[in-house]
């Protein structure tokens, strides 16, 4: 038996469960899970939900208004860009594209930032200041321009952009893990696991880093959002999601060109970016509210 | 208080050391000649000898960051490729645009966000809080670039209100002291200047301040409701004094404590972030001169940029850390 296996009374409930439940009875995190629920269901059944293909041009419906304007068609419910492309289907696959930036991103800032702040909130010391004087480095940049400079460097394209956004996320994740680890490194089980001699790294991924997953999942959440922000910020740019890639931003960076004669172009992606990143800031509050409600403001 | 501001500016300089590695190896691990990348594809064979010779790029590196260095401390930060301006000077020159909009963007996100804060908070689950909180939920989510070009399409093509671009209509006669438009416009008494570049800045601010304005609102408004639960509060009331007058004078100096924090971290990210607002509206400061150099791959532009955007970043983020100790001595010399 594992030497952290609890021998439970069936009658008592895993915490998590109730976690589950508070999380259901805040409104906030509620709403933030049906507009996510959205976004990811878009993004894994684009090719069936989107009612054209993405990229395909067509030089006879180029500009169409969307279905509420003078001129909207039932075929293109949202308008056409320039190149005769349906809008809804673009912002359909853009919801593919912000939900790879979120998961790498925030994937690249959670496990590098976790393990650099799991080290240096257990063994202190000079490993401590070490990685955190250089988290502290990673923030003194203003993080949008690291991004921007960073991908300047590596070259534009969704994948640098991606792992930009990911560098730049580390020293968050970084500095939560450990302030969490410090805090439960003090507890009676951590203690305990070491009286029976378990080993530092059982102690701090088996023991320490499960009971610190509180903060790291509120961060994970409001990570993804602001992930989606960057990405799009890089590729309105032109640093990220390079053309006929539909995504948000760069769709919006499209439509720039023709504000005046197409509102639409530009206007809807911005409505999706803007819809995308608040579930997850809903979620993000919702959750921090259900599992650690020492993180509020 | 006088050793506690010693010892934190010296904290900076471990910091501002790191920033400076960072740059210097961003370039010298980008695959390719420094050399060539620094004076663009155009240059011929002898100036990029003399290039190396400068930058000590047949040396081991430590010795060309040795130099670097050098170089940094005297402000010699290279010239642009395209240009041939002075990097420094360039910066110089186009800083105050992008301070100029900061500020006015962090005027108007301390003014509404402040208020909308304190009424939340006084209001506490009321509809205005409801609505105030989820605007600024809203606030947060909102990608700056794309709020821009929406203010721009219905204040200056639809309306007409204000205009699309830039920091000064043509023909406007202003003569230029600081840099900062704004000020200049008053130094010199020239009212009708000012009246256009104050209509110059609005939308451009109006599109920055948005998420400062939400968070600092946020952040109001929890800070708030923690002091008014405070005994001395409820003291205040058994006095019998006005909401207004508990609120106002009792409540805001503690409640915003906290608040001077986040409104100094929001101005130093606005120093950087403006990037994007900038881009959107032609606004000649360091953000769009950083991005145009981005865009030519103009390596001094971006390494000198950066760096002195951070250098900033930095030593904003210190003076708050000092005011903050200033304004809270419970915290200070810790």
């Amino acid at each position: 038996m594992s030497l952290f296996a609890i021998t439970a009374n069936p009658e008592d409930r895993h915490p998590i469960f109730d976690q589950i439940e508070k999380l259901f009875r805040n409104k906030t995190g509620v709403a933030g899970l049906i507009i996510i629920t959205i976004f990811v269901l878009c993004a894994l059944l684009a090719p069936v939900i989107s009612p054209h293909n993405p990229v395909e041009n067509s030089l006879y419906d180029q500009l169409k208004p969307p279905i509420w304007s003078p001129g909207g068609a039932m075929k293109n419910i949202l308008g056409t860009d320039d190149l005769g492309r349906d809008i809804l289907s673009r912002i359909i696959y853009g919801a593919r594209v912000s939900l790879m930036v979120g998961v790498v991103s925030v994937g690249i800032g959670l496990f590098f930032g976790s393990l650099l702040g799991a080290i240096a909130g257990y063994y202190k010391g000079w490993l401590d200041s070490i990685i955190m004087r250089f988290m502290d480095i990673l923030l003194a940049f203003p993080h949008i321009l690291l991004a921007i400079v960073i991908v300047a460097y590596l070259g534009p394209g969704l994948r640098n952009a991606m792992m930009a956004i990911g560098i730049i996320t580390i020293p968050r994740f970084a500095r939560i893990v450990r302030a969490s680890v410090m805090e439960e490194f003090e507890k009676d089980y951590v203690t305990a696991a070491r009286a029976v001699g378990a080993r530092n790294r059982r102690i701090l991924f088996n023991a320490i880093l499960p009971n610190c997953l509180a903060p790291i999942i509120v961060q994970a959440s409001l990570g993804f959002g602001s992930a989606i922000l960057d990405a799009a910020g890089l590729s309105f740019l032109g640093l990220g999601a390079q053309p006929p890639t539909p995504e948000w931003g760069a769709m919006i960076a499209m439509g720039r060109s023709m504000i005046l004669r197409a509102w639409w172009v530009m206007t809807l992606p911005g409505i999706a970016i803007l819809l995308g990143v608040l579930g997850f800031n809903l979620l993000g509050d919702g959750l921090r509210d259900a599992l650690d409600p020492r993180l509020r403001d | 208080m006088l050793s506690f501001i010693i010892r934190r500016a010296f904290s900076i300089i471990p910091t501002l050391l790191g920033v400076s590695i960072i740059i210097f190896l961003m370039l010298a691990i980008t695959p390719g000649d420094p050399a060539e990348l620094l004076l663009g594809e155009r240059a011929t064979e002898e100036t990029l000898e003399a290039m190396r010779e400068h930058l000590g790029l047949n040396e081991p590196l430590y010795v060309q960051y040795g130099m670097f260095l050098k170089r940094l401390i005297k402000f010699d930060l290279g010239e642009t490729i395209w240009t041939r301006q002075k990097v420094w000077d360039e910066i110089k020159q186009r800083y105050p645009a992008t301070i100029e909009l900061s500020i006015a963007a962090m005027f108007l996100s301390c003014f509404f966000g402040i208020i909308l804060g304190i009424i939340s908070a006084t209001k506490q689950y009321s509809w205005f809080d409801y609505m105030s909180m989820i605007a600024s939920l809203i606030g947060v989510s909102i990608p700056v670039f794309w709020l821009g070009l929406v203010l721009m399409l219905v204040f200056s093509l639809y309306l007409g209100w204000f205009p699309m671009s830039g920091r000064m209509g043509i023909g406007i006669d202003l003569e230029i002291i600081t840099n900062f438009y704004v000020l200049d416009a008053i130094l010199t008494r020239n009212w009708p200047a000012l009246k256009d570049v104050l209509w110059h800045l609005t939308l451009p601010a109006f599109a920055l301040s948005t998420i400062p304005l939400a968070i600092i609102a946020r952040m109001t408004r929890s800070s708030m409701l923690e002091v008014l639960r405070q005994d001395y509060i409820k003291t205040a009331k058994a006095k019998g004094l006005g909401q207004t007058k508990i609120v106002l004078k009792h409540a805001l100096r503690n409640g915003l404590i906290p608040v001077i924090t986040v409104i100094g971290l929001q101005f130093g990210i606005m120093l950087g972030a403006a990037i994007l607002t900038e881009t959107v509206f032609a606004w000649p400061g360091v953000g769009k001169w950083i991005f145009d150099g981005v865009v030519k791959r103009d390596y001094m532009v971006i390494q000198g940029g950066t760096l002195v955007v951070a250098a900033c970043f930095v030593i904003v983020n210190l003076i708050v850390d000092v005011l903050y100790a200033v304004i809270n001595p419970r915290i200070s010399v810790k």
